[in-house]
């Protein structure tokens, strides 16, 4: 059975006639998107595109320690991205670079060590760019609620401090909550896939012509992959980040004036 | 001291806290400025109009948070040789607005019991806060302002600690209310070994409430002494 398609570029440019109708849309309803949308569908190409190159090389050099250095790229840049989104919580760079490199260690060296996947790069640099995108949005999520919660939370938890409890246990509803809110959307999804929407793997595969008991066997692994990325990920997000607002003699730190959110 | 209205306790009680040249600023501000001041053992009021730096008095004194300049005593030794979460379970702080976990009453008082070691003596407990038994399983988020409030104090007390800090416990409280608190302070008093350091923007109140009365305004000290004295 072919497993391959052959996508030709006119057939991506008719597609386009989808963005021309979403910037349609946003006109008329005057959404005042058009732009976001003209700069989504730039950026789109020419990410993809300079994806798609740098994956052909990787797969064409097919050397293990230039897929590390893809990935640990990738994490970095998770990182940055997501600490934009946790920006009321201080010094949140660390515990999300953790986060997302144990994420992704662990998972994809669990998936390998289970026999699941090979360990060369087609199936590495896939696979690791869902674990790792996944684990950026579910502790990007749980940081910004731990942000929130915390300043909403801060007369209960200093009441908690006042008891002489620590900072670990006058936090743990707030971290509790957080923790909760960066794993529930997965969670959902995983619960309605196949009912609600089909995920993107799977219609991948079909569309590439893959047969559909492969396609769903495949996207479970990877559902379940995910789940344990994104479960590690907000954990080690929040368990390492919510120690920054406490000083060592437990006493909760001054909140800090919320770093500017970029465009 | 720094002027003639500054009374040193003298030999006849013994002090509790010690504060030398305590300053502490937030946000570019002064919040409290050069303060020396004693604090003795029993029942001890801090007034003062709003803003003038006793809320965060009080919680330097269990340190929830540290003065960024000069050194306070407790019972003689450097509050900071202290290590923090035993010395907040000796010296409680009640925080203005109450702020109690979910649950019930009981599983409040029991969560602070079981932090400091102490076994609950819960219906006692509750009747030190001027609280009736059958409260225990009452859902905290269903009480009254002053029942929460009482329930913040029991849950301080659970803690049997010597030192009770009480940050206008009954500023959000109606009369009646606020008379229950009062009752059940003055009944503690009473009962127990326990020192009271009472915030209060109210003269009255603390004329109530503390045999020893320090007054700030801005951030400064501006009198301490027997209340006789200082609130004459």
């Amino acid at each position: 059975m072919s497993t391959s398609i052959h996508v030709a570029l006119w057939q991506v440019a008719a597609s386009l006639v989808l963005v021309a109708l979403a910037a349609a849309i946003s006109f008329w309803q005057r959404a005042d998107l058009e732009r976001d949308i003209a700069v989504a569908t730039v950026r789109s190409i020419v990410q993809l595109t300079l994806v798609g190159y740098a994956i052909k090389l990787i797969f064409d050099v097919d050397s293990i320690w230039l897929v590390l250095l893809l990935l640990a790229v990738m994490v970095l840049f998770g990182a940055i991205t997501a600490r934009h989104r946790a920006a009321k919580v201080p010094g949140s760079f660390g515990p999300l670079l953790i986060a997302l490199a144990l994420a992704g260690g662990t998972t994809l060296g669990l998936v390998v060590a289970l026999g699941i996947f090979d360990p060369t790069p087609r199936y590495l640099v896939p696979v690791g760019g869902m674990v790792i995108g996944n684990a950026m949005t579910a502790s990007a999520v749980a940081l910004n609620r731990l942000g929130d919660e915390m300043g909403d939370a801060r007369a209960r938890i200093e009441a908690t401090l006042a008891l002489g409890a620590t900072a670990r246990e006058a936090a743990a509803p707030t971290v509790r909550r957080s923790l909760r809110s960066g794993m529930i959307a997965l969670v959902d999804s995983t619960k309605t896939t196949g009912l609600i929407f089909f995920p993107g793997t799977m219609v991948g595969m079909l569309l590439a012509g893959a047969s559909p008991t492969d396609a769903v066997r495949l996207q479970l692994i990877l559902l379940y992959a995910l789940l344990g990325s994104v479960s590690i990920s907000a954990l080690t997000a929040t368990a390492l980040a919510y120690r920054n607002f406490f000083t060592p003699a437990a006493q909760l730190r001054e909140p800090e004036e919320p770093a500017e959110a970029p465009a | 001291m720094s002027d003639g209205s500054h009374l040193a306790i003298g030999d006849h009680a013994a002090v509790l806290f010690e504060l030398r040249e305590v300053g502490l600023d937030r946000g570019g501000k002064t919040v409290l400025d050069s303060l020396d001041a004693e604090i003795p053992v029993g029942a001890t009021a801090i007034v003062g109009p709003s803003g003038a730096g006793k809320s965060t008095l009080l919680r330097l004194l269990n340190r929830l948070v540290d003065p960024h300049r000069g050194e306070i005593d407790y019972r003689n030794q450097p509050l900071r040789s202290y290590e923090p979460l035993a010395l907040r379970r000796e010296v409680a702080l009640v925080p203005q607005l109450p702020a109690l976990l979910e649950g019930t009453v009981e599983s409040n008082l029991r969560y602070a019991a079981d932090l400091a070691g102490q076994p609950l003596e819960l219906e006692r407990t509750l009747a030190l806060a001027g609280l009736d038994p059958a409260f225990a399983d009452r859902d905290v988020g269903k009480l009254s302002v002053g029942e929460q409030q009482r329930t913040m104090l029991a849950r301080a007390l659970a803690q049997r600690p010597r030192v009770l800090l009480l940050d206008e416990p009954t500023s959000a409280l109606d009369p009646a209310a606020r008379d229950t608190i009062e009752a059940a302070l003055a009944e503690l008093r009473r009962e127990l070994e326990i020192s009271t350091i009472l915030v209060s923007h109210d003269h009255e109140q603390a004329r109530r409430l503390g045999d020893w009365v320090l007054r700030l305004e801005a951030g400064r000290l501006v009198g301490s002494g027997p209340r006789e004295e200082v609130l004459a």
